[in-house]
Formats: C-alpha cells, sequence, structure tokens
C-alpha cells in the first residue's frame, strides 16, 4: 500500500474517532484492519494527528498480540491452542495447512499473502479445534476444511466470500434458567426501576435527582440500588465482589468537575475454557445492554463502555445494530424511557489479544488506549477509573443478573442458589463429554451433577474456572460450584482418564508465560523460568530439583507480584503435582539434578538448515553405535 | 499531621501522603529498590521494595503510610526473596559486570551485593539485544536494561521529551526510543537531560567515559548501597 493510501486510511479512522488519542488501540486495530499490518508511515501520521510520542504508539502497538508492526500476510491464520484444542488435535491441523500453503509456523509466505501461527484460547472450546483468521473466528475445524481453507487461500479469495458456514458459530445452549431463558422485553427492566421509585420520587425527578438521588435517598435510582443490594448478587468475573457495594461506592464517589461516572462491560473473557459471554452477547445482548443501563440509572452514570475480546471481533457489527436499535427505542441516549436527565450511552471498543486486559485496571488502561498493565491499587477504579473518573467494571453475566434483578427485584433473586451464592451461575463446559456447550444452573451444583449432565464419562479431572482456577480430581467431584466453595468465572473443562495431567499443566504455564503483561519482575521472569522448567520435564530432564524449583517460584509469584495473573500462574502446576503425581514422576528419568541443556536438542537448528533429519543426523543416534 | 508506623519493630514517623519507603527513607531506613527514585512517580515495577505490612505482601513505594501499620522488611524471609528478584533480573538480560563499566556504580549490582547473592541461580536467557551507538554522545547498552522506566519517567515528566518508552509484553517487554528508525542519534535526546543521568544499571552511558574512575574506587565500591545517599549519579 503506498504511503499516501495509508495516510488516507489513517485520517479517516482517526477521524471517525474524533482525533481522541485514548482511542488509540482502536485506531490500531482498523488501520490494521484496511491495511493488513500497522506500516511506520500510518504510526507517522498517527503520530502528526493525534499529537501524541511515537513510543507511546509503537509501546501500545508492541503490546497487543493481535497488532502487528511488521508486515504479516495478507491472510492472518492464528489456530487456537488451547489444551482442548489440542486435545482435538489442533497440532495435525495446523500442520496441515503449514504443508498445503508451503509455509512455515510463525512466518509469513515468501509471496506475502499469509502467515499461519498459534494463539491463545479463542472462546470455541465447545467447538473446537478454532481458528482466526483475520481476527474472524472459524469453528469445528477438520482436515477437509482445512484443505478447502487453503484452496481459499491459495486462490485469494476475500474472507467476505469464504462460505459462511465456516462462520457460523453456535451457542450450544443445554440447560437454560433465568438468564438464559429470560422471559424479557427490551425496556422492560427499565421501566421496571422507574416504576419502583416513589412516585413522588418520580416527580419531583430532574437531571441532578437522577443522578444523585433524592435528598432523602428514596428516589428511583436508590430503589434500584436497593435491589441490587437485596439480591445478594456478587460479582460474574470470579472475584464475586459484591455487585451493590461496589455499585454504592461509585455512587457515592464524588465526581470532579467536568468528571462523569462511568459504566464498564468486561466482556474480555479469556480465561482458557470460557466462553458463556460470548454465548449471552450473541443471544441476549439487550439483556446485558439493560442490565449496564440499570447500573448507569443506580450510580448516575452518563458513559458506558463494552470491552469485547479481540477473538469477538465477529460479533461487534450485531452488537453495533442491536445499539443502534436501543437508541432508536429511546432505551439508550437522552432522557431514556421519557426520565429526564437520564443520559446514557454506550460504546464497544475491541480488544487485541491480551488476556491481562481482563483484570479491571489493566481493561481501563487499556480502554484509555494504552498499554495494558495492570494499575498500582488503591486509588480503586469506583473512585479513581476511565479518565480517573468513578467507574464501575463488571462482567457481562454480572449485568445479566442486574438486568433480571431490576425486572423482578431483589428478593426473587435471592431465593435461587445458596446462601452466599444468590442466582444462578452460566457454566462454560468443554473437554471431554459427550455435551460440551453452555449449562446455566443455580448455585450450589456440584462437579458430580455437571459432569452427568454433560455425558463426562471416565473422567480423571476438571478444571474448574480455567488455569487460575483450581484443578479437581475425583475424590472431589461433589464439591459444589458457589462462592462457599468452588467460584468461578465460569470454565469447567473436563480431562478423562487417557488424558495426561502434565501437559495440561504445561499448556497452562505455556499461556501464562505468554500473557504476562512484563510489568513486574517475579511474573515477567518468574513465569518464564516456570515454562522453562515445565519444557525441562517434558523433555525428560526433570529431578526432585525442579520440583523445588517449582515450590520456589510459586511462593515468589504469590508473594511478590503486582496482579492476579501472577498471583495464580502456578495454579495448575501446583494442583496436578499434588493430586496427578504419576504424571510427573513418569517425566523424572533421573533422581538426582539433570542439566536443561541437551547436546541433541540443540542441535535441532542445524538439522533444519541441512534439511536432514535422519538417524545420523541424532547424537542418540552416534552413541547408539553407529559406524 | 504527623503519624507514625512500626518498621521492623522501630517507630517511624510519616506525614500524610508518604509512602512506607519515603517515610523509611527519611527516617534513615534503607529498603532496597530499583525502579524507585525519590524524584520521580513512583512506578511499583521491579517489586524488590517489597515489605510485609499488617503480614500482607506490597511494594513500599506505591503503598502510602498509614498510623500504626506493622511492616516488616529486613527479615530473612523476605530477603530471600528480594535475592530471588535480583537473580532473575541477571538472568534475564546480559550482565557481565566484571567488563561493565557502570561495575562499582550500578545499582543492581550493589543490590546484588546487599542480599547477598552469591550467583545467578537460574539459567541465563541469554536474550539478543544489540547495541545502539548512534548517538555522538551517548551509548544505550539494551543488554542490562531492567525495564524500570526510570528513563522514560525523566524523559517525560522532566525533559518533556519523551524519548524512550516500553514496548513488547511479557519476557518480550523492551525499551525503545522515539525516532522511527529506532536509534538514539534520531532523537532530541542529549547528555543535558535528566533522563541521561537516572539509569540504575548500565544501560545509557556516555561515551569516551568509562573507566575515568578506575573500578574500585566507585561509589558503591567505597560504601554499601544501605549507606549511600539517594542519586544515582555516579559516573
Amino acid at each position: 500500500m503506498h504511503a499516501e493510501a495509508v495516510a488516507g486510511v489513517v485520517d479517516r479512522v482517526i477521524n471517525r474517532y474524533r482525533r481522541d488519542p485514548t482511542c488509540m488501540l482502536q485506531i490500531l486495530r482498523e488501520v490494521q484492519e484496511a491495511c493488513d499490518w500497522v506500516p511506520p508511515e500510518a504510526i507517522d501520521r498517527m503520530q502528526a494527528m493525534l499529537g501524541v510520542p511515537r513510543t507511546k504508539i509503537e509501546g501500545v502497538a508492541g503490546f497487543y498480540s493481535f497488532i502487528y508492526t511488521e508486515p504479516r500476510g495478507k491472510y492472518r491464520v492464528l489456530f487456537s491452542d488451547n489444551i482442548t484444542d489440542r486435545m482435538q488435535g489442533n497440532r495435525a491441523l495446523m500442520e496441515r495447512l503449514c504443508n498445503n500453503l508451503w509455509v512455515e509456523r510463525g512466518k509469513v509466505s515468501e509471496d506475502g499473502l499469509v502467515s499461519v501461527g498459534k494463539t491463545a484460547c479463542t472462546g470455541l472450546c465447545d467447538q473446537g479445534p478454532g481458528m482466526l483468521v483475520n481476527n474472524y473466528a472459524i469453528a469445528g475445524l477438520s482436515l477437509e476444511r482445512i484443505d478447502e481453507i487453503a484452496e481459499l487461500i491459495r486462490n485469494k479469495v476475500p474472507l467476505a466470500d469464504w462460505p459462511p458456514a465456516y462462520f457460523k458459530i453456535e451457542d450450544n445452549i443445554r440447560r437454560a434458567d433465568i438468564l438464559l431463558n429470560a422471559d424479557f422485553k427490551p425496556g422492560e427492566a427499565l421501566l421496571a426501576a422507574r416504576a419502583r421509585a416513589p412516585s413522588d420520587g418520580l416527580n419531583s425527578s430532574n437531571m441532578r435527582s437522577w443522578r444523585e438521588g433524592l435528598p432523602s435517598g428514596i428516589g428511583g435510582p436508590g430503589a434500584t440500588l436497593d435491589e441490587i443490594k437485596r439480591s445478594g448478587l456478587r460479582g460474574r468475573g470470579g472475584a464475586g465482589f459484591t455487585t451493590g457495594l461496589k455499585w454504592e461506592a461509585c455512587r457515592n464517589a464524588q465526581l470532579k468537575a467536568g468528571h462523569q461516572r462511568v459504566v464498564v462491560c468486561n466482556a474480555d473473557e479469556g480465561e482458557p475454557g470460557t466462553f458463556k459471554d460470548r454465548v449471552l452477547l450473541s443471544k441476549c445482548p439487550d439483556l446485558v445492554f439493560e442490565g449496564m443501563t440499570v447500573a448507569a440509572y443506580a450510580i448516575g452514570a452518563t458513559r458506558g463502555f463494552v470491552y469485547l475480546r479481540g477473538e469477538y471481533r465477529y460479533l461487534l457489527d450485531h452488537l453495533n445494530a442491536v445499539l443502534a436499535n436501543r437508541r432508536r427505542q429511546n432505551l439508550l441516549g437522552k432522557d431514556i424511557c421519557g426520565l429526564p436527565g437520564a443520559d446514557f450511552d454506550i460504546e464497544i471498543h475491541v480488544g487485541a489479544g491480551a488476556y491481562v486486559c481482563g483484570e479491571e485496571s489493566a481493561l481501563i488502561e487499556s480502554l484509555e488506549g494504552k498499554r495494558g498493565t495492570p494499575r498500582n491499587r488503591p486509588p480503586f477504579p469506583v473512585t479513581n477509573g476511565y479518565l480517573d473518573q468513578p467507574t464501575i467494571v463488571n462482567n457481562v453475566e454480572t449485568f445479566a443478573a442486574a438486568a433480571m434483578i431490576a425486572l423482578k427485584g431483589g428478593e426473587w433473586y435471592a431465593g435461587i442458589g445458596t446462601k452466599q451464592s444468590a442466582g444462578t451461575k452460566i457454566i462454560s463446559v468443554s473437554g471431554d463429554c459427550e455435551r460440551p456447550g453452555i449449562y446455566e444452573y443455580p448455585f450450589g451444583v456440584s462437579i458430580r451433577q455437571v459432569l452427568e449432565d454433560c455425558g463426562a464419562t471416565d473422567t480423571q479431572a476438571v478444571q474448574v474456572s480455567g488455569p487460575s482456577g483450581i484443578c479437581v480430581a475425583e475424590d472431589e467431584f461433589d464439591r459444589i460450584i458457589g462462592f462457599e466453595d468452588i467460584p468461578t468465572a465460569g470454565a469447567f473443562t473436563i480431562f478423562n482418564k487417557s488424558r495426561d495431567m502434565f501437559e495440561v499443566a504445561r499448556n497452562y504455564v505455556h499461556f501464562f508465560q505468554h500473557e504476562s503483561c512484563g510489568f513486574c519482575t517475579p511474573c515477567r521472569v518468574g513465569t518464564s523460568l516456570l515454562k522453562n522448567l515445565m519444557d525441562k520435564l517434558h523433555y525428560g530432564s526433570g529431578s526432585p530439583y525442579d520440583f523445588a524449583e517449582i515450590e520456589k517460584l510459586n511462593q515468589l509469584l504469590q508473594s511478590m507480584s503486582h496482579c492476579g495473573l501472577g498471583h495464580t500462574a502456578c495454579n495448575p502446576v501446583l494442583d496436578t503435582i499434588a493430586k496427578f503425581r504419576p504424571a510427573y514422576d513418569r517425566r523424572m528419568m533421573q533422581q538426582d539434578f539433570t542439566p536443561a541443556f541437551d547436546l541433541d536438542r540443540e542441535l535441532s537448528a542445524a538439522r533444519q538448515m541441512t534439511g536432514r533429519d535422519d538417524a545420523g543426523a541424532h547424537l542418540a543416534t552416534e552413541h547408539g553405535g553407529q559406524s | 499531621m504527623s503519624h507514625t508506623f512500626t518498621l521492623d519493630g522501630k517507630v517511624v514517623p510519616f506525614v500524610d501522603g508518604q509512602t512506607i519507603i519515603q517515610a523509611a527513607s527519611a527516617a534513615g531506613v534503607f529498603i532496597p529498590h530499583l525502579c524507585y527514585h525519590p524524584e520521580f512517580k513512583p512506578h511499583g515495577s521491579c517489586k524488590l521494595c517489597t515489605v510485609k505490612v499488617n503480614g500482607r505482601h506490597t511494594a513500599s513505594c506505591t503503598m502510602r503510610a498509614a498510623p500504626g501499620m506493622v511492616v516488616e522488611s529486613e527479615t530473612e524471609e523476605i530477603n530471600a526473596e528480594r535475592r530471588a528478584l535480583t537473580q532473575m533480573l541477571f538472568v534475564e538480560g546480559n550482565h557481565f559486570c566484571p567488563s561493565c563499566e557502570k561495575s562499582g556504580n550500578c545499582q543492581l549490582q550493589a543490590t546484588a551485593y546487599h542480599l547477598g547473592m552469591m550467583s545467578a541461580h537460574y539459567d541465563h536467557f541469554f536474550p539478543n539485544r544489540p547495541v545502539d551507538a548512534s548517538h555522538p554522545e551517548v551509548l544505550l547498552d539494551f543488554n542490562r536494561c531492567i525495564l524500570c522506566s526510570l528513563c522514560v519517567r525523566a524523559s517525560r515528566d522532566v525533559d518533556g521529551k519523551n524519548v524512550f518508552g516500553l514496548s513488547g509484553r511479557g519476557i518480550k517487554t523492551h525499551l525503545i526510543v522515539n525516532a522511527k528508525s529506532g536509534q538514539l542519534a534520531d532523537t532530541d535526546f542529549t547528555l543535558a537531560d535528566k533522563a541521561a543521568q537516572v539509569c540504575p544499571v548500565g544501560v545509557i552511558l556516555k561515551k569516551r567515559q568509562g573507566f575515568a574512575v578506575p573500578i574500585g574506587e566507585r561509589k558503591y565500591d567505597k560504601a554499601p548501597i544501605s549507606e549511600t545517599a539517594e542519586t544515582t549519579e555516579g559516573h
């Protein structure tokens, strides 16, 4: 692309984003969609038009996996590399595509047509193996489909002309409850919230009273907040903070001049094995947006964001259409539902391949167009969030629940689930079972029940809540999903007895190493050291010494890391060591220490360069008495 | 208003808004650190200054002091963790102290001595980080970068130039300079910049100066880092 054409693209995109540097990531992403990568000329132009230093733009571009400052192929293929994709044979499929297209993994083909690589879990575990082509998701890959895709790429068929069936993503809802089965019409929850306000509260409603509540504190917003508190709703992102308290803290936070309150929907679900937010957004986006609007009403916010993970780019146009429709229905915009001063609108920002942005303060940094590094806390987002304004960040599922609470009341909701965990939980079931997909249960359901319902047999282990969660062995299957026992963001990954739990843990460790933001020393270096140790075991050079090292690293990551990613990075390893020790013992060739260095493995680069991989090119064979 | 907390049993006074490390250093107590510098906004990334506050680990450079806090710093447990972090910084980059012209003036080296680090312990990563010698007065040897971002902050906040920034992610995080070519010579960086003075290791080096002061007679050769004033001019 010529420099002039690039400049034209950049101008168009930047102007659409109001020349706002806080939209830098969105600008980079859209420039890339037009140019296939972000060429230096585009950065020149951004620098001039946004008035920000080049270091800042390159710093942001370099942080996100899906932004390329080196030319990539016209077709950028990324295979999902979660453990479930591996179990479904993604490696062989990737090899097949590489062979078909005569391209080496991770490199760009000589003609610049295509690049093939891997990426973390794409959220398609119930219909894997999955891949992204130019950030559009394709599920259910097979050898046949891979051959077809190779043919399409070779013939330079534009992505828009590929068979639509490829891009069909199933919802696979197997068990629905109050959210997925919601009898809900757009606007109902807002009207119910409005109706809950005392009539004098409504009559005296004006801009101030809508935002701040009546002096007596019993206006519409206050009544809505009370319902949320009464419901006992806790955040569905995994940590389980009480939603009512978070909202109240934000509502009570002082507003500086020119500031406003902000509602953020965290749709950056990146935990390997979870995909329930994908289904909620595809099946009931109105419920989610309505929940955000209820939140805005309750806390007095005027601005809303959905931070949509890059892997769900394919949902963007649909979601924007739903938002446009809501604006037409006066469910967004000015004086929502006829309430004077009830002004709120929602913008969608799309992520670009950084798991750490699911952490709320990193997400806010990313929303501000920066590198997604978790902030120092305190202060917390409820007082100093997006552009230093009071901000609530809640999970997609939390907002969906909030809408239903606004509609049906807090008591109704509190009556579902268990004492400490009110309501339902949507679980993303994948791995070794007959019916992977989405299951919504009232809290308190046992692991065993879920296994039974999804048709899992011969189960060895379940990884609940993804790699940062807990690995549950057979003797623990009567434990329950709930904040009083096993809290979860939703992932439920099943491994039958044929699976090697060491390789499961190793896959997760590679994931954390790749996704560490690199800000703090213990996580940046520690996850790399941990990965090297796991690889050492994989290559058969492990010893008890290495276990001790893993234990020490875990201690350090837990105590010294900056955020939750580092705190939990060792969990899968420690759980599997404790519960599936034989998987590790099998790899311990030595009882004493063995160095990681392996002479034969070091020769692999030489073998590749010479194109020779026969027995004679291996050192071990030589020792074996080659003549 | 003045309050106090205890640090390893010693009563330390502080004023509102002070962080633990600020109050400690005002009271003459040394807490190891690398990315912290009293003249700049705390960053909290190296984690060397981690202490235990009421039993919980936290970075003392970002944590505000509060009345009655019980802070532990010089304990065997915490120093062992700090030592491990220092070792991590050593294996992540390429640090060849004996031949490094920053030797004796280097905070990383001095901190390693302070913590009794006897070996790198972990396997070295040996990253490939080419040197930038383009600038007439200054050499950038990225091999020693510990990503403390002090130069980033100094250039941005004091010099108003934004010469430096961080790019990449995770173990691939790296220092970049503000030029399309990626070369320091193509920026407006000068030796007079504050950013030229703050590097705690040997990344930003003044040319033709290397061994003007012989090794053995340098800052931390004369007194350990725990007893030296809080500045990094050394060279």
